[in-house]
This record gives structure tokens, C-alpha cells and sequence, in this order.
């Protein structure tokens, strides 16, 4: 079974829990988690260099969800690697549970508290620039959405983390096209992303956000690049892989009602079922 | 005699001097590290200082990854910016998740003076007093400043420090017995008629006004609460008991701030008559900064005015 085999089901396995998660809270962002499945898998079951063992370990890789939304794709990864137990999940956003809505430091295995936008990439930075101070080798990951970088303080981050030539961070750009109220093209144009990072003194690199191979050579590019922060620009699909939420902006923040839910559900497991059947 | 220094000045030169003995500390500044005077710890360790440049927001954000990763970070800037501007990167990036990062805002309050009323930061305290688990710290000269700045490195959490543009003359150095303590009020003049509660600079007209109301024979209680958040309720309440009025003197809007916790205090536990001394919800203004205090009443002149005021309820 190949490595991308393995990931794929453990994306798909996600994909499941995920939607349970929104389904069961009633609430959360399923289209943006679904659109950065494959990056955060990929993230946690081959890039990090994590401990779940010893998550506080200062010599850790860090990752940060500077789209903080998105944890219906980071918890199940973080249960998949043993950081909790995968049980923990059914209480996303519930009183009586842990699991919170945006991604939260008292979570095992959660680097930074995120949801408000623009935040986690200045945490990010500073990560690495922690790391370079202490001359450690960890790197640094922050996952943005192409709407979050409609903030300013993601562009001052940005000019900061070239003038401290912060090699070891490496960014990552959900390019899903859509945000809350639509599209990013015309709610706020962010176009050409390649040209402004470059400008900012960043490398970035276009990656298709689904595609391990693609994935993993830009990861493995962005460690060997030196002076620079990296960024990845990861086209992708918003709600990929349930037909009637993809490219969807509703799906952005909404819970599937039980018929949707069912319906997703189905579409999902079909996925993992094929999957298996290789 | 007393020594005369802006409380910035002391303060960049406090957080030098810990340098040396704290390796993860770090300090950080957006362009006004010659105003916020962060400039003395750069100059001593500048592999630990990080000039941000005019982006606060960021500023914030990338403290508090620092402090993610074990550090303790001082960032400055003028009280409007570090607290205003950043408000909600002070509150999500670093006071939700309790991470160890000193917000330092300087040029609080009126006496900016020329630079008007973008300028001066009038609410500093109330904003910061909302944020939970944030810390208030409000030093009233070089020497308590100091303290200050010791307690804060030695104190593990959230917490903003506001530091003053002024030189101002000290009133701790010289106090019998002078000890500081984050969270503890220090008494200055004992008195039975009224207790005035001053922050920042103005406890020094705080004292002058309690001298000017002997004359008159008020015996009227000064403390120093350097600390806004906690409030140190202990000590309010037992002024509120001993002398039945109160006067909350601030360098700030009356709205939020030092005033408004102590009437909070006093109202839940012992209620008495309390003025609020400072800038009544208006905003300052362009001039000489000792003009500007002027024109809004900010002096022992008007501190005893409210005294008298607080008094005048108590018998009423």
C-alpha cells in the first residue's frame, strides 16, 4: 500500500468524522475543513516532526490553523495521531466538553489559539523566530485561508517574516476561492497572490491542495529553501468530496440538516469504501 | 532629593538591567523605541530586541508566538496604539490563552500634550480592565517603576504596564518602609476625613492636594494604587470604612478606569460616596502638556475640589 494510499484513506476517514462533528454540534465550518483535508493530513501523518507523547516538547515542529475555524479537519488528524481519543471529537463545541469551536492551546497537541483572522500568522512567526533565537530546527506550518488574507496584520506578518528571513516557517494558502459572503474575487481580489508574496520577499509555490505528490515536493522544496519564508498557494476545492457542498460558499460555516447529512454521509463512505476496495 | 525622571526612562532602564539575568527576555517595539525608550534594552541585547516597525497588530501576534515557545516578551508602543489599535490581538493572541506577554504603553493619558488628542490615550485602563485575566499596572514614578518592572518580569500571565511621557518627581524613593507588591495599594498620608486613590501621575498632585486640604483641616488619605487590576479591594473598602468618602484620581477617562473599579468596589462592599477625578468623557487636546492637564482639571487643585465634593455627600 503506498504512503499516498494510506493518506488518502486517513483523509477520507476524516472527511467522515469532520462532517459527524458539524452534524452533531448543529454548527461549524465543514467547507473550509474540507477544502484543507489532504494539506492537514499530510501535515500530521508525514511532514510534522511531533511527539504525541510530549506535545509541550520545545523541539517540536509547530502548526498553526491561522484559519482557526477549521478544526473539523485539524481534531480528527490530532486524534489520529494518539494526541486524544478519537471519543473526545463527539463533544466538538459542546458545554460539557474541550473540543471548541476554533482551535484552543488547551487542546493536546493545539500550538496556538486561532479564530479570530489574521492572528495565527504573527504566532507563526514569532515560533520561528523563537526557533532562529534558540538556534533549534523545528519548523513552523500556518494554514491561512485566501479570504483570512484579507486582513492587514497577515500582510504586516508577511513583510516581518521576510526581514527575519525566517526560513524555517512555511505558510499555507488554502486557495478555495470562496469566503463567507461569496467569492474572494468579488468580495475582496487578492490576485496575483504568487506576485504580491514574492514582492513581500516570500518564495511561493503552487501546489494542487489534494495532491500528495504535489504536496510533498513543495513541503520538501520549502525546507531547502534558505533566507526565505515559504509559501505554499494550495488550489483546492471548497467542500471537496460531497458533490452538493463543493465551490459552495454556503457550506462555509453551515451544518447539513439530517437528509444533507445522510446524503454527505453516503458520498463520503462511498469514497472510503472504493478506497478500501484497493 | 527626590529624584526627577519621566517613568519611561526608568522603565527602559529597569528592563536592561534584567536583561542580564533573564535570557528569554525579549523585547519588542513599533518605531517609537526612542519614545517608549524600549531603546535601552535594544541597545544592551540586540539580538533580543525585534523592531516590528509601524504594525502593532502584528507586534502583538508575534509576542505572543514567542511566548508560545517559552519567552517572556515586552512589547511597547504609545499607550494608543499598543492598547487600541492591538485590543483585540492583546485579547485573543495573548490574554485568552495566557500567554506570558507585558503590553507597555507609554505617552498615556493627556500629558502627550502637543501631539493632541490621537495622541493621548485615555483609555488605556478601561480597555485593558475588560480583558479577563489582564493585568493593570499604573507606576506613579521612576522608583516605583522599577518594582514595577521587576514584579512584572518575576509575574507569569497577561499584563499591561503604562508608562508616562513626563519626567515627574518621585514620591516613593523617600517613603519610610516603602515596599511594592502587584495587587497592593501603598499608603502615602494617613487621613480620617476622605481617601483619595490616585494612579499614575497623579498621585503626586494627590499628595500636594492632600497637603493644601490640612491647611484647611481636612485630613484627607492618599494611596498609590499602582495596580488598577486586581484592584487591591481590601484596602478601598477599609478607606471606605475609616474616612466615609472617596476620591478616585486618574489620568484617564472617568469611564471604565481606576474610578469606575473602585465605585464597583465600594457600591458591592461598603457603599460611600465616591468622585471620580479625571478626563469626564471628553477628549483631550493639542498644547503644552502641563496646560492640557490644566484645562481639564487635572491637578491638585482639582483633586482637592473633588475632595471637598466627596465630603460634602458624605454629610449630606
Amino acid at each position: 500500500m503506498s504512503n499516498n494510499h494510506q493518506l488518502a484513506l486517513t483523509a477520507a476517514r476524516g472527511r467522515l468524522l469532520g462532517m459527524e462533528m458539524v452534524y452533531r454540534a448543529a454548527s461549524g465550518h465543514i467547507g473550509g475543513s474540507l477544502s484543507a483535508m489532504e494539506i492537514v493530513t499530510l501535515l500530521y501523518q508525514e511532514v510534522l516532526r511531533i511527539d504525541p507523547a510530549n506535545p509541550a516538547d520545545p523541539a517540536r515542529d509547530r502548526f498553526v490553523l491561522s484559519k482557526g475555524h477549521c478544526t473539523p479537519a485539524l481534531y480528527p488528524n490530532l486524534a489520529f495521531r494518539g494526541f486524544f481519543p478519537e471519543e473526545e471529537l463527539k463533544m466538538f463545541r459542546r458545554i460539557d466538553g474541550t473540543m471548541s469551536g476554533h482551535a484552543e492551546m488547551h487542546i493536546p497537541g493545539v500550538d496556538m489559539s486561532t479564530g479570530s483572522l489574521g492572528q495565527g500568522i504573527s504566532a507563526a512567526v514569532g515560533m520561528a523566530l523563537a526557533g532562529k533565537m534558540d538556534c533549534r530546527d523545528y519548523r513552523v506550518y500556518a494554514l491561512m485561508g485566501d479570504g483570512e488574507i484579507e486582513e492587514g496584520q497577515v500582510w504586516e506578518a508577511f513583510m516581518s517574516a521576510a526581514k527575519y528571513k525566517l526560513d524555517n516557517l512555511c505558510a499555507i494558502i488554502d486557495v478555495n476561492g470562496l469566503q463567507i459572503d461569496g467569492c474572494t474575487a468579488d468580495i475582496m481580489p487578492t490576485d496575483p497572490l504568487d506576485d504580491k508574496l514574492a514582492a513581500f520577499g516570500w518564495h511561493p509555490i503552487w501546489v494542487d491542495g489534494h495532491d500528495y505528490d504535489d504536496l510533498r515536493a513543495a513541503f520538501a522544496q520549502a525546507a531547502q529553501v534558505k533566507g526565505k519564508p515559504t509559501v505554499l498557494l494550495a488550489r483546492t476545492i471548497k467542500g471537496k468530496g460531497v458533490s452538493f457542498m463543493e465551490n459552495v460558499a454556503g457550506w462555509h460555516g453551515k451544518a447539513p440538516n439530517t437528509e444533507q447529512y445522510e446524503q454527505a454521509m453516503a458520498e463520503l463512505r462511498a469514497e472510503l469504501a472504493r478506497l478500501e476496495g484497493n | 532629593m527626590a529624584e526627577h525622571l519621566a517613568t519611561r526612562v526608568a522603565y527602559g532602564q529597569t528592563l536592561a538591567e534584567l536583561g542580564k539575568t533573564h535570557p528569554e527576555l525579549v523585547a519588542m517595539d513599533a518605531d517609537l523605541s526612542c519614545s517608549t525608550m524600549s531603546k535601552t534594552f535594544a541597545d544592551a541585547f540586540p539580538d533580543r530586541f525585534f523592531n516590528m516597525g509601524i504594525a502593532e497588530a502584528n507586534m502583538t501576534g508575534v509576542a505572543a508566538g514567542l511566548a508560545a515557545c517559552g519567552k517572556q516578551v515586552f512589547i511597547s508602543s504609545f499607550a494608543m496604539f499598543a492598547t487600541g489599535r492591538a485590543w483585540e490581538q492583546v485579547r485573543n493572541s495573548v490574554a485568552y490563552p495566557g500567554l506570558n506577554v507585558k503590553i507597555v504603553g507609554s505617552h498615556g493619558g493627556l500629558s502627550v500634550g502637543e501631539d493632541g488628542a490621537t495622541h493621548q490615550c485615555i483609555e488605556d485602563y478601561a480597555i485593558m480592565r475588560s480583558i479577563p485575566g489582564m493585568m493593570v499596572v499604573s507606576p506613579c514614578d521612576a522608583n516605583e517603576m522599577r518594582h514595577a518592572v521587576r514584579a512584572l518580569v518575576e509575574y507569569n500571565g497577561p499584563a499591561y504596564l503604562r508608562l508616562g511621557r513626563l519626567a515627574v518627581d518621585s514620591v516613593t524613593d523617600e517613603l519610610p518602609g516603602y515596599t511594592f507588591e502587584l495587587g497592593k495599594g501603598t499608603l502615602l498620608a494617613d487621613g480620617t476625613d476622605v481617601t483619595i486613590i490616585a494612579t499614575g501621575m497623579m498621585v503626586q498632585m494627590a499628595v500636594q492636594a492632600a497637603k493644601d486640604l490640612a491647611a484647611e483641616g481636612i485630613s484627607a488619605r492618599v494611596i498609590d494604587m499602582h495596580t488598577i487590576k486586581p484592584l487591591d479591594k481590601e484596602m478601598v473598602l477599609k478607606a471606605a470604612r475609616e474616612t466615609g468618602a472617596i476620591v478616585a484620581s486618574e489620568e484617564a477617562t472617568v469611564v471604565g478606569g481606576l474610578g469606575s473599579a473602585v465605585c464597583e468596589c465600594v457600591a458591592e462592599g461598603c457603599p460611600v460616596p465616591v468622585v471620580r477625578h479625571g478626563v469626564q468623557d471628553e477628549y483631550g487636546r493639542s498644547g503644552p502638556a502641563l496646560k492640557v492637564l490644566e484645562a481639564y482639571g487635572l491637578t491638585a487643585a482639582g483633586i482637592a475640589d473633588a475632595a471637598r465634593r466627596a465630603i460634602a455627600m458624605k454629610n449630606k
